[in-house]
């Protein structure tokens, strides 16, 4: 039955046809009320119920995400913070080994030392002069009496002649021996100099080690908060973890335009090696080399370091025994010095088949070309280049791995996040289908008012109509109870 | 590991220097055909410079060729020059460097046709660059466009151009044109429509100043 037909059921009148239809609409619709409505409802709360729960899972999932992401956080800071402190023990360990292994020497120099300077501080002791024994005898010599005889003042000149030059005799000796002891004291201060020195380095050194435990202890207690789980070590570790997330994924970039320098340094003499017609796919086949040399190389970087301990991404290589692990920090390098030399002579080649390009274009263009002024000045720095920025981007590895660990707590924040929102949207959505089901109900109504206001009159005048009926009802059964009493 | 690790760089670097041929070819044929009749000879210096362009643009595996258009161009002897450029471009800058000569050589020397068979041309570019295998294939046509066939020479036949970019280049009106365009314009829309009929795209270039649209797609 086409709409044509539907429209004339009474022929020649179409608007009748409408309204007869909406009529015979709306009369189904009101039978239909109470099943529609129910079903709509229900309807409107499995969609919502649905949706709670949803967000409800949602929810378990972030809470679960969020102890997850608390775990790795953690976990890579306690990693982090055991190296510091491993490092800081090694550190430790050198200073130990380097300075206080000479502690014996040092302390045979000092005692050695401090013998010279003893022995020669005896040496130079004052000693004390002669006990004047001739002094007694002088004296009884002046008691006798003098009586003007001319024999006992020529003994008394003699005895002054002689203590006279006793006298000096002595003093010249008293001075002779002070002089030396000076010179015994002025030889010590080199000595008294020397052992200065030697305990101001002893002094030093234990500063040093004073210094080191200091930080070491720091650390600990960083270890401790990290044990303990605390808010205060989450906090610390998630600012950390996303300043190393930033800074790495810009030392990064840097290394990427590093990379592509690098790329077009060798990819115009790679078609010379592997001709420049060729594809792979889409791409041009000396692209495609250059661009696995360069991936080789940042490969043979991640050895390299892997090998020397600097990074932890492959623990195989770091687990290795150490004879085993010198020998790959030797191959890698020599992998490493190879390509650079190869890149090199790349970069060369670039240069020469560069240098014809432009002659040539300059020839079909009848451009007479200008000699440059040190024309060998770039020929060098490209080679330079080539040789460099292999070394350099071995050490793309140290960011990269601080970018692979903080990515993980980065990207679980940003997770969470997007679980949050998808528990949000899910239980709005569930609200507007709910909200949504009940105006639908009332839209119903809405659609179908002329009968439920026909419904409405005709209960309202039955009720009317009941009331006073049982009202009399009520007075009769008063009246029986009163007639009773 | 380490070991492992090693094999498998070397084996793929040994693909990647082997080639693994692929089986789309990326290269360029480029057939260009230069109207030597009557007066349109004066603009084969025009035609050298765009000669010189292609040059500098085609790349290492692309294929260039230069043929006149004449009494009978149907024929190999009609090519000034045809080069496929060598992979490695220090070789493909000498093998220009040879092209580049030898038109300087034709230019100078070229003498006027009588005719002009621009469909035996067509032909010939057709077979010409199908035979090289190119990705992508021109037909440049540097001429007015006024076909002047010499009596007996059958040419009214559909051509089978799927897959071929033409381009007609430096279209120069003619007297006749200036007195009644529409026959410029009918003989531009002759040309199109026999291109566009046997599977080719048609355009027309007469900015010299702007080359660069010669190979764009």
């Amino acid at each position: 039955m086409s709409l044509t037909d539907l429209l004339n059921i009474v022929p020649g009148y179409p608007l009748l046809s409408i309204l007869i239809w909406f009529v015979v609409a709306v009369a189904m619709l009101y039978f239909a009320r109470y099943p529609a409505h129910r079903a709509i409802k229900s309807l409107s709360r499995v969609i919502h119920n649905g949706m709670r729960l949803a967000s409800r899972s949602v929810l378990l999932a972030e809470e679960r995400l969020v102890h997850r992401n608390k775990e790795v956080l953690l976990a890579a800071g306690r990693e982090s913070v055991e190296r510091l402190i491993e490092r800081e023990f090694q550190r430790v360990d050198a200073v130990v080994k380097r300075d206080l292994s000479g502690y014996p020497a040092l302390q045979h120099t000092l005692a050695e030392q401090i013998t010279r300077i003893d022995e020669d501080y005896r040496e130079s002791a004052e000693l004390p002069p002669p006990p004047p024994t001739w002094v007694n005898a002088v004296k009884a010599i002046a008691k006798i009496p003098f009586n003007n005889d001319p024999t006992v003042a020529n003994i008394f000149k003699e005895i002054h002649k002689s203590i006279t030059k006793q006298y000096k005799s002595t003093m010249d000796e008293y001075r002779k021996s002070t002089g030396a002891r000076h010179a015994l004291l002025r030889q010590m201060m080199p000595y008294w100099r020397k052992l200065t020195q030697t305990l101001d380095q002893v002094g030093k050194k234990i500063t040093g080690l004073q210094e080191r435990a200091t930080v070491i202890d720091h650390r600990m207690e960083d270890y401790e908060e990290i044990r303990a789980k605390t808010n205060k070590a989450e906090r610390m570790l998630e600012s950390s973890s996303m300043t190393q997330f930033f800074i790495s994924g810009l030392v990064l970039l840097i290394a990427f335009g590093g990379a592509v320098i690098n790329f077009n340094l060798i990819a115009l003499p790679m078609s010379e090696m592997v001709g420049g017609g060729s594809y792979i796919g889409q791409f041009k086949t000396s692209n495609v080399a250059a661009l696995v040399i360069i991936l080789v190389e940042v490969a043979m970087g991640l050895y390299l370091m892997e090998s020397l301990r600097i990074t932890k991404l492959f623990p195989v290589i770091g687990s290795m025994d150490d004879k085993m692990r010198r020998r790959m920090i030797w191959v890698t390098f020599s992998i490493l010095l190879i390509l650079a030399c190869v890149e090199s002579a790349l970069a060369f080649m670039r240069d020469r088949i560069a240098a014809d390009m432009q002659a040539l274009r300059q020839s079909l263009a009848a451009v007479e070309g200008g000699q440059p002024v040190n024309s060998w000045i770039p020929t060098v720095g490209q080679m330079v280049m080539g040789f460099i920025l292999p070394f350099a981007l071995t050490f793309v590895a140290i960011p990269l791995e601080s970018f692979i660990s903080s990515s993980r707590t980065v990207m679980g924040f940003v997770l969470v996040g997007l679980l949050r929102a998808t528990a949000f949207l899910l239980r709005l959505m569930g609200n507007i289908a709910s909200y949504l089901g009940e105006l639908l109900v009332n839209l119903y109504d809405v659609l179908i008012f002329p009968p439920l206001w026909i419904e409405k009159f005709v209960h309202s005048r039955a009720q009317a109509v009941e009331e006073p009926v049982h009202e009399s009802r009520h007075q009769v059964e008063i009246n029986t109870q009163k007639e009773t009493t | 590991m380490k070991k492992s690790v090693v094999a498998i760089i070397l084996l793929l670097m040994g693909m990647l220097l082997s080639g693994c041929p692929d089986t789309v070819s990326h290269s360029r044929g480029v057939y260009m055909l230069l109207d030597t009749s009557g007066t349109y000879k004066n603009e084969l210096n025009k035609a050298c410079a765009i000669i010189y362009y292609l040059l500098g643009t085609l790349e290492p595996g692309d294929s260039l060729a230069v043929a006149r258009i004449d009494t009978a161009s149907f024929s190999e002897k009609d090519i000034v020059k045809k080069v496929t450029f060598d992979k490695r471009p220090s070789m493909s800058n000498g093998q220009k460097r040879i092209f580049r000569d030898k038109i300087d050589k034709f230019i100078f020397s070229a003498k006027g046709s009588q005719y002009t068979d621009i469909t035996g041309g067509i032909l010939q570019a057709v077979e010409y660059l199908d035979e090289t295998g190119a990705g992508k294939k021109y037909i440049l046509i540097f001429s007015d466009l006024k076909e002047d066939l010499a009596k007996g020479y059958v040419r009214d036949f559909p051509l089978q151009m799927e897959g071929f970019n033409v381009v007609a280049l430096n279209v120069t009106k003619l007297r006749s044109d200036n007195v009644d365009p529409r026959e410029y314009m009918k003989r531009l829309e002759y040309w199109k429509k026999r291109t566009e009929a046997g599977g080719g795209s048609w355009r027309v270039v007469n900015d010299l100043e702007r080359l660069d649209s010669i190979l764009a797609n």
